[in-house]
């Protein structure tokens, strides 16, 4: 399997990634490779192995229905470029 | 040609947790902005979220309550995107593995006619913020206090084919979630909205048409119009030789007219994968048990229980089940009283009528079930009439005091005392000369007229049926 250089721009689209048109065929390479990589995995025999969601072999512990955070708004909103009335302002998303 | 409509549903209810589902703010409703929202939900670098216990088990109630399975391991998956009101750039959702799947929920039609609909999953994720799109400054201003919160999406097979399905599907998943105390389902407040996946096809044809997606409704009078709204259109478009663009589609209430939302150049594509930052979450065999266990009478077994225990015809039964609160009511007042069908009948009428007109929720009328008894143990020993009941309601309604104060206060005693209504008899039967003849001459109906006559000198106050033997004694009928 390999990725083509509009796969690479659509990719780095999705994750908001702004990357440089000269670094296109580079990316789409090393991403090949790891690609290779992960068809060379799918080909060891797993038949009676239970796929793992995580690499810890154990589960999720639980906490309490005990609201324990008090409010600290004034503090996050320190490192806001601009907030209003309490809210967070950011760039308007629909017109 | 004939079309045939095909709706899956996909419900958003909130989980009535004190705490978020990731994080120890707490969730109470209309905060200050942003006081809710700690370093988990703003999506800070460096924390890391912690699965609350009170929404598995509030999953795995619901789980059990439509049938389904409980999954003993499910997983929790990132759903990648973009939106100021996420903070991380992902939603923690579940996507393979879901902590409930295939379960069923019967609905019943306004024809009496029922059918099963299937669900085919249940996932738990969390709520996003909310953008305010008001003008600041040309700015979007972002309020997180929601964000984190537990949200149970239940997502139905593609069973209903009708608008009046979909509204009572929905209305039924309502009555089950606040049945089971997992959610409030306050809709007003968005704990319990909804998105209706809508498509038509020539009847006959096995295929699904091509589908859109209508976002977050958030009332049952809304699903059924935005649903009836988006047939017709799509009949306009196949018939006038169009196709469908699978999109997603927004209701607007206002204009009563659905339309699409911003056109992306590109499918969406959330990139799922497990997250790495929560581990597999087992539901016990112990655990199921003790929920099972916990599990409140559902409204079915409810209704049926009414028209059986109370012989209530099927269709108060249902109504008076619809929600907990209104069935609680109902059984206090039919066992204080003693006659089970006058107080279906009261609560279904009377009371329900009072609180519409008002707006108010049962659980907030200035008539509890026990004063409501009161006076119902008033008309079965025929203290007072029906008629003068009514009037006694309005007064206690009015918090003028308990059925017995206001009987008293007022002089609304029926007069059971043969001799006055006798006195008050030969009166009318001495003035209306004409009318006395008609009726000894077979007119029967004329009975009515004289009984009116009485009532309206008594104020009310006569037993109707006493003065119907009366007047049929004097008369010699």
């Amino acid at each position: 399997m390999s990725l083509d250089n509009t796969e690479v721009k659509r990719i780095a689209h999705l994750a908001r990634l702004a990357i440089d048109e000269e670094d296109i065929p580079n990316y789409a390479h090393n991403l090949t490779n790891i690609l290779d990589m992960v068809e060379q995995m799918g080909t060891v025999n797993t038949d009676n192995v239970t796929p793992m969601a995580h690499p810890l072999d154990t589960l999720q512990r639980l906490r309490d229905d005990e609201p324990s955070e008090s409010n600290k708004r004034d503090h996050f909103q320190k490192i806001s470029p601009a907030v209003e009335n309490g809210l967070f302002l950011v760039p308007k998303v629909i017109e | 040609m004939q079309w045939e409509t095909v709706i899956g549903l996909e419900i958003h209810t909130q989980l009535a947790t004190k705490s978020k589902i990731f994080s120890g703010a707490p969730t109470a409703y209309g905060a200050e902005p942003n006081t809710q929202a700690c370093a988990v939900d703003l999506g800070l670098p460096g924390v890391l979220p912690v699965l609350n216990k009170e929404v598995v088990r509030m999953a795995a109630k619901f789980g059990l309550a439509i049938g389904a399975r409980v999954a003993p391991i499910s997983i929790f998956a990132r759903k990648n995107y973009f939106y100021p009101d996420l903070p991380k750039g992902y939603q923690i959702s579940q996507y393979e593995l879901p902590i409930v799947e295939t379960g069923k929920l019967e609905i019943e039609l306004e024809d009496g006619t029922t059918k099963i609909i299937g669900v085919t999953r249940a996932h738990l994720e969390e709520d996003a913020g909310k953008s305010l799109h008001e003008d600041f400054h040309g700015m979007t201003g972002i309020d997180l206090n929601r964000a984190g919160t537990p949200l149970l999406e239940i997502v139905s097979e593609p069973d209903m084919r009708s608008a009046k399905e979909a509204v009572a599907y929905m209305k039924k998943m309502h009555s089950l979630v606040t049945y089971l105390g997992i959610s409030d389902g306050n809709m007003q407040e968005g704990s319990f909205r909804c998105d209706a996946n809508v498509s038509v096809r020539p009847v006959g044809q096995a295929e699904f048409g091509t589908r859109t997606e209508l976002k977050n409704i958030n009332s049952f009078r809304f699903v059924e119009k935005a649903i009836n709204f988006e047939v017709e259109r799509q009949i306009d478009v196949l018939e006038g030789g169009g196709k469908i663009t699978q999109e997603t589609r927004l209701y607007d209430a206002d204009k009563d007219e659905t339309r699409s939302m911003r056109s992306k150049e590109e499918a969406m594509d959330y990139r799922y994968f497990p997250d790495p930052d929560l581990l597999p979450v087992e539901v016990s065999e112990n655990l199921l048990n003790e929920v099972k266990a916990s599990l409140p009478e559902l409204p079915d077994a409810k209704r049926n229980r009414f028209v059986e225990e109370y012989k209530l015809s099927r269709e108060d039964a249902n109504q008076l089940t619809a929600d907990r609160e209104t069935a609680d009511y109902f059984e206090t007042t039919a066992k204080a009283c003693a006659d089970a069908k006058l107080a279906a009948n009261w609560v279904n009428v009377s009371l329900a009528g009072a609180l519409n007109k008002e707006g108010k929720d049962i659980s907030e009328s200035p008539v509890s079930a026990d004063m409501l008894a009161g006076m119902l143990k008033r008309i079965t020993d025929n203290t007072i009439s029906g008629k003068i009941a009514k009037e006694v309601f309005e007064a206690m309604w009015n918090g003028e005091g308990d059925a017995d104060a206001i009987i008293d206060k007022k002089g609304l005693k029926q007069i059971t005392d043969t001799g006055a209504i006798e006195a008050v008899l030969d009166e009318i039967i001495a003035a209306n000369p004409a009318q006395v003849e008609q009726l000894k001459g077979g007119k029967d109906k004329l009975m009515g007229f004289f009984v009116g006559q009485v009532m309206k000198q008594t104020g009310g106050k006569a037993n109707p049926g006493q003065v119907n033997q009366l007047l049929k004694k004097k008369l010699g009928l």
